[in-house]
């Protein structure tokens, strides 16, 4: 293996924390990203590199009735990740640094990663 | 108070060959915001994987952006190899890492002819594009293509070349290696070049790192991070140092880019003095299951691609995160003070790939 990649699953209530706790290392925020892993459920990973060494947080949240805390008030630079996570599967996310209101990204199909695979768009 | 105006910047603009608009708000003539919008040219290729078996997705990632080619392929083709455990052979990493590194040099060469005409030093421009293209001529002849090169297959590479050909290019590099320094002396040591970029847009240390900036942005302000330092391919055998400069500032981002090209040409000839032989690929069996975070360096920066398999000839989740996106933030936060003729230049220097970007 490259490299090993630690992924320690935390709640939302403690992501800020743990957030926090990666700045505090002065940890670089390498990406935010989402998955789809089953209808109601999305895991978003939060990865930080602290001198070429990977790690992630991952959340795991029901769009519907969870509303995820921005992180861009501790690193920046997350609004931009999670403006995308917005409008690629719909999910809320609360106190971003700039808000796109969903038109981070113009698309035909609304949240095309919220649906399943191969629907058309309306 | 000087009055606030709003100046659009984009989607068109000469400097720009694609869309990112910015709203600069200005008192005067230097800018004190920018708000970033792109969008214009999203494509959806990440939700390609759901409807194209793992195998050809290949094709697509190589078709990412047409600069980085080559890297993508190779990235997209790494996480797959990990989560499947295969054993690459050993001439197949090497072949990707000459094939990567050629990719840096015209990379480099690009950026350099297009910040010299964004700076309207247009025989510099001339110049650095004519070398380029005896760089893409030798990636034409070893891979088939001039940009996309196709070469990356998930457990090896599409192609070879033999010992004999890559020591020849290996010595006609020593020749291109003095006519880029001949242009490239005149980046490092003429005013003119000097007076647009010195001083221009300067990223502290501590704000590279906590931006979230990678490549030769992330390099010029002076953290050593380098992807290739993780061992990929075969640079677990062939070293590389980062390159790094202290000033943080648009002349500084053009000196790393610079060094890079000469280290690139040292690496490939080290590639070619170290290459085993061997077969360049593997069979590969099976399907997928697991997950992982491919990290490389793009000429660009860190580039990573999640890869998730379940078990399926469809991957269940491909995820990019280009150079670009990560750096657009710290440049909006280097372009408050920065007057309006500094935008296009220091917009230039981050290298922008908006179809990357926007995948």
């Amino acid at each position: 293996m490259i490299e090993s990649q630690p992924t320690e699953i935390v709640t939302l209530d403690r992501l800020k924390d743990a957030v926090r706790i990666k700045w505090a290392a002065h940890a670089r925020l390498v990406q935010i990203g989402c998955t789809k892993t089953a209808e109601d459920q999305y895991e978003i990973n939060y990865s930080f590199d602290e001198n070429l060494k990977f790690s992630n947080l991952r959340i795991v949240v029901n769009p519907a009735t969870d509303r995820v805390p921005s992180i861009s008030d501790i690193y920046w630079n997350a609004f931009f990740y999670e403006n995308e996570v917005h409008d690629l599967f719909g999910i809320t996310i609360e106190g971003m640094a700039i808000d796109f209101k969903g038109n981070f990204y113009r698309m035909a199909v609304k949240h095309p990663f919220a649906a399943p695979a191969g629907q058309k768009k309306s | 108070m000087s009055k606030r105006t709003i100046i659009p910047f984009g989607p068109q603009h000469p400097v720009l060959p694609e869309p990112l608009h910015l709203d600069l708000v200005v008192e005067d003539e230097i800018v004190v915001e920018a708000v970033p919008s792109i969008g214009f040219i999203h494509r959806g290729l990440e939700k390609l994987v759901e409807k194209k078996d793992f195998n050809e997705f290949v094709y697509v990632a190589e078709r990412i952006c047409g600069i980085c080619s080559c890297i993508h392929g190779m990235t997209y083709c790494q996480g797959v190899e990990e989560i499947m455990n295969l054993q690459v052979p050993g001439r197949a990493k090497y072949l990707r890492t000459i094939w990567g590194e050629f990719s840096r040099i015209h990379s480099h060469l690009l950026w350099l002819g297009l910040a010299a005409d964004a700076f309207g030093f247009e025989s510099l421009f001339m110049h650095s594009w004519r070398i380029r293209e005896k760089i893409l001529d030798i990636i034409e002849e070893t891979t088939g293509g001039r940009v996309i090169f196709g070469t990356s297959k998930v457990g090896g590479v599409r192609r070879d070349v033999t010992n004999e050909r890559l020591k020849e290019i290996s010595v006609l590099l020593k020749t291109y290696a003095g006519e880029i320094k001949e242009v490239t002396d005149i980046f490092l040591n003429d005013n003119s070049v000097k007076h647009r970029l010195c001083g221009v847009g300067v990223l502290s240390k501590d704000d590279a790192l906590m931006l979230g900036a990678v490549g030769p942005m992330l390099r010029a302000s002076g953290v050593a991070q380098d992807m290739r330092k993780l061992g990929y391919a075969a640079y677990n055998d062939i070293p590389v140092e980062p390159i790094i400069d202290q000033s943080g500032d648009c002349y500084g981002r053009c000196v790393v880019r610079i060094k890079e090209v000469f280290q690139a040409i040292d690496i490939i000839q080290r590639a070619v003095d170290k290459i085993p032989d061997g077969p360049i690929d593997m069979k590969v069996t099976g399907f997928p299951n697991g997950e992982f975070f491919a990290r490389t360096e793009q000429p660009r920066g860190e580039v990573i691609y999640y890869i998730r398999g379940n078990g399926t000839k469809h991957l269940q989740r491909m995820r990019v995160r280009t150079p670009t996106f990560a750096n657009l933030p710290a440049i909006l936060k280097v372009i408050p003070g920065c007057s309006v003729a500094d935008i296009p230049i220091l917009l230039l220097t981050i290298d922008p790939c908006i179809s990357c970007t926007e995948r």
